[in-house]
């Protein structure tokens, strides 16, 4: 187990320290999630009083349609130059691979989330009032189950010829519980109301991260036979 | 072998003729009209059944994904496809029957709904699995991710159905089984009857596609296997 983490960490400090040197796929992200806010701000008329309702689903939207984009890239990178058969001869154990990707992705999907959740806000003109530390819990829960299902699909997708299309086909029915869970709790903070009512789906969320990551670092070996 | 699956194909064949003609007579002439709903009642005894065919088409699914990755076999590869390609068909004619029968009594196409999301995401997580299948390449690769795809949409609709209720109910405590279609006065003898009489044709109808559509996947990777041979004794 030890050396399972430990080996983890060296490929999520790969990943994530080629992508310190050329920064593209994180700057895309950012772009992207940027443009997604300025194309809802034509959709929706931020002065509307409306507004408000639709910021926790506009959260979640800019965080997965963002988050696709890296997902894609992560396991799509290491085909240049066949370098996933380097992964998979490496005396490592599979699902290895699969939690350094998961903590690379989550890593650049929160560095993501860092500058434009504040920008949606500043953007809609949207005063924060909730409380912050349950707001950060909400988005860590919601973030990881997010990219624990993204990753393994992404890994799953890239023996198509076609990934990029087949990515969000596959992940999106299969995120819909989490995002339901995710906006209902995100929605509950963000009115102040009782903390109490976002707790069932905070469990939920935590359930569906503890569920998926045992089912995907147990499966992932099979992934990595088959591709 | 060869001769007696014929056998059965045949006898299930000439069994369901009668008995698809037998379900419609019991649905339309015999079973009495619902007081409230009136003859849109009807399309319920299809709906139910198409349901229950479509998720246990699912169940069929997962099962076989489990057996191929437990160990790698062709015959588990093309069940789990079969399967999965019924269950779309019938997941869609559930959703459309149940939107005509929605349209006449609750006086809209769709409402979020437990029942019918989670059928509706259920039918997105098949079609996925389908273009899964769908990919270039060995079939023990496609085996192998398609498998694993389904054991994760398996996984995945209970939670579904869960989270739907939750967010519906506006986080009341909901009792097992008090939805809102579930009318508490029970159902009439013979409409009861009726039902489980479609219920039961439309599963044999189920077994007898899967086995003719296994069939005709096995002759599919045969005629595959012979094209290879003779394109390589050709090159050779």
């Amino acid at each position: 187990m030890k050396a399972i983490i430990s080996d983890a960490w060296t490929i999520a400090g790969k990943d994530l320290g080629n992508e310190w040197k050329n920064k593209q796929t994180i700057g895309m992200m950012v772009i992207f999630s940027s443009l997604v806010i300025l194309v809802f701000s034509f959709a929706f008329d931020p002065t509307n009083n409306m507004v408000k309702a639709v910021i926790p689903g506009l959260i979640w939207l800019i965080t997965i349609f963002s988050g696709l984009l890296g997902l894609n890239r992560s396991f799509l990178s290491e085909q240049e130059n066949d370098s996933i058969t380097g992964l998979r001869s490496a005396p490592i154990d599979p699902s290895s691979i699969y939690l350094g990707k998961v903590m690379a992705n989550c890593t650049m999907v929160a560095a993501v989330q860092i500058i434009s959740i504040p920008v949606l806000f500043l953007l809609f003109d949207y005063r924060f009032m909730g409380e912050f530390l349950w707001f950060l819990l909400v988005l860590a829960a919601g973030t990881l189950g997010f990219i624990i299902v993204g990753t393994f699909l992404a890994a799953l997708a890239v023996n198509a010829k076609n990934s990029e299309m087949l990515l969000p086909v596959l992940l999106l029915p299969l995120l819909s519980p989490l995002m339901i869970a995710a906006v209902q709790a995100t929605r509950i903070i963000l009115e102040n109301a009782d903390i109490q009512d976002a707790m069932s789906w905070i469990q939920l969320m935590a359930a569906y991260d503890l569920l998926f990551l045992a089912a995907c670092f147990f499966l992932f070996e099979f992934i990595m036979e088959g591709s | 072998m060869k001769q007696k699956s014929g056998f059965i194909d045949t006898a299930m064949f000439y069994l369901l003729i009668p008995m698809v003609f037998a379900a419609l007579y019991f649905v339309f002439i015999w079973s009495p009209v619902e007081k409230f709903m009136g003859a849109p009642q009807k399309i319920f005894y299809f709906h139910v059944s198409c349901a229950w065919v479509a998720f246990l088409a699912f169940f069929t699914v997962g099962y076989y994904s489990v057996r191929t990755l437990i160990k790698p076999n062709i015959k588990f590869h093309i069940h789990a496809g079969i399967s999965a390609e019924i269950g779309v068909l019938f997941t869609t004619i559930t959703l459309l029957t149940g939107m005509i029968w929605g349209k006449s009594s609750w006086n809209t196409w769709w409402t979020w709904e437990p029942r019918l999301a989670t059928t509706l995401i259920l039918w997105f997580i098949y079609v996925a699995y389908l273009f899964v299948r769908r990919m270039e390449g060995s079939w023990e690769k496609i085996a192998k991710l398609s498998a694993v795809f389904g054991i994760i949409g398996v996984i995945n609709v209970p939670i579904v159905f869960m989270a739907i209720r939750w967010w519906n109910t506006k986080l009341h405590p909901v009792v097992f089984g008090d939805g809102k279609n579930q009318d508490g006065g029970g159902i009439e003898p013979p409409m009861l009857f009726t039902l489980l009489f479609c219920i039961f044709t439309i599963t044999l109808l189920y077994a007898y596609l899967m086995r003719k559509g296994i069939e005709i996947e096995k002759m599919r990777h045969a005629v595959k296997k012979a094209k290879n041979k003779a394109i390589n004794r050709l090159a050779g």
